[in-house]
C-alpha cells in the first residue's frame, strides 16, 4: 500500500510553494526579465514534483530544456524587444480583454474546484509515467513508446524544429550588401557600438622617459 | 520516504552545503574586509572605460538564431537519451530512426550556415 508520508507531503508543500511564488513573480513583475527569471523558479518547482512522482527523466528534461533553454530563449525575445521602452499597461490592445480574461480565469479555478470535488485527491499511485521497477525504468518505457506507437510524431518534431530554424533565419537575416567592399557604418545598435578614443575618458599622458 | 526520494536526499544535502559554503565565504569576506563606498566602485567594468549606455537596451535578432539553435540541438539530446538506454533492444532500427532524425535536424543548422547567419562580421 502506497500512501503519501510526511515527507512526500513535506516535499509537495515546499515545491507547491516554490511554484506559486514563481508563478505570481511572472504576473507581477513588472520587468518583463525579472519575469522570465521568475518562471524559471517555477519550472525548478515542477522539476521538484516530478521528482516526488518518480519521474525523474521528466524532471531531468523540464530542468534543461524548459529551465534552460526555453527562458533563455524567452530573454532573448525579451532583450530583443528592448526592456528600455517603458509599456503602458493602462492600455488595452484588445477591446474587453480584461474581462474577458476574468471570466476565463474563474471558470479555470471552477473547473479545478469541480474536478478535485469529483475525485478522490489522493491515489496512493507514485508513478504516472509507467512503473518505476528499476533505475531507469521510466525512460526504457519512455523510449519503448517513443519508438514504436509515437515514432511518426518523434520524427515530425524534427521537421517541426528544422522550420522553427528557417522562419527564424528567413526573419532575422539581413541582405547581402550590395557593395561588399564597403561596410556599411552604425549599423550596429548602440549596445554593440565599440567605445571610440574620444568617447572615453580622457587618458592622463604618462611620461615616458627618452632612453 | 520512499526509497526513490531517498535517492534524492544526497542531492538535497549537496544543496544545502553549496548554500552554506557560499555563505560561508561572502560572510567571511563580508567580516575581514574595510568597507569604503565611493560611487566610482558601482560603475558597471566595461574594459576598464566608461559603460556607454544602459544595459537595459536592445540586442540584436541575430543573438536569436543562435539561441534557438541551442533549443533545437537540446531538444535533440532529450530524445537521444532514451534511446541511448534502449539501444540494444531497439537495434539498426532505433539507429536508422535516430539518424533520420538528426539529419533532419542537421538540415536546420546547414541551412542557417549555407545562408551565412553563423558568420558574426
Amino acid at each position: 500500500m502506497l500512501a503519501a508520508t510526511k515527507v512526500d507531503v513535506a516535499v509537495f508543500g515546499a515545491s507547491a510553494v516554490i511554484v506559486l511564488a514563481g508563478a505570481i513573480g511572472v504576473v507581477i513583475s513588472a520587468n518583463p526579465v525579472h519575469a522570465a527569471l521568475s518562471l524559471v523558479m517555477t519550472l525548478f518547482g515542477v522539476a521538484v514534483l516530478f521528482v516526488a512522482q518518480e519521474a525523474h527523466f521528466l524532471a531531468a528534461v523540464q530542468v534543461i530544456v524548459y529551465a534552460g533553454a526555453i527562458v533563455v530563449l524567452f530573454l532573448f525575445v525579451i532583450m530583443l524587444l528592448g526592456v528600455d521602452r517603458r509599456e503602458n499597461v493602462a492600455r488595452e490592445e484588445l477591446r474587453g480583454q480584461r474581462p474577458i480574461a476574468f471570466l476565463l480565469g474563474i471558470a479555470t479555478i471552477a473547473e479545478f474546484v469541480l474536478l478535485t470535488r469529483g475525485t478522490s485527491w489522493v491515489t496512493g499511485a507514485e508513478s504516472v509515467v509507467g512503473p518505476a521497477s528499476g533505475p531507469g525504468a521510466n525512460v526504457e518505457t519512455l523510449a519503448r513508446s517513443l519508438f514504436t506507437r509515437y515514432l511518426l510524431a518523434f520524427e515530425i518534431t524534427s521537421v517541426l524544429l528544422v522550420i522553427a530554424v528557417v522562419g527564424a533565419v528567413v526573419l532575422a537575416r539581413r541582405p547581402p550588401p550590395e557593395r561588399p567592399e564597403e561596410p556599411e557604418p552604425l549599423a550596429v545598435p548602440e549596445r554593440l557600438h565599440t567605445p571610440q578614443l574620444d568617447d572615453a575618458a580622457p587618458v592622463p599622458a604618462t611620461e615616458v622617459p627618452a632612453p | 520516504m520512499s526509497a526513490f526520494l531517498r535517492g534524492y536526499l544526497s542531492v538535497l544535502v549537496f544543496g544545502f552545503a553549496a548554500v552554506a559554503m557560499v555563505g560561508a565565504m561572502l560572510g567571511a569576506g563580508r567580516l575581514l574586509r574595510p568597507s569604503r563606498p565611493q560611487p566610482q566602485k558601482y560603475i558597471a567594468y566595461e574594459s576598464g572605460v566608461d559603460p556607454v549606455g544602459t544595459g537595459w537596451s536592445q540586442s540584436q535578432v541575430r543573438y536569436y538564431i543562435f539561441a534557438l539553435l541551442f533549443v533545437m540541438f537540446d531538444v535533440e539530446a532529450v530524445f537521444i537519451f532514451p534511446w541511448a538506454i534502449r539501444l540494444e533492444a531497439l537495434g539498426i532500427f532505433g539507429l536508422v530512426e535516430m539518424l533520420i532524425f538528426i539529419v533532419i535536424l542537421a538540415l536546420g543548422l546547414v541551412y542557417a550556415w549555407r545562408k551565412g547567419v553563423l558568420r558574426w562580421v
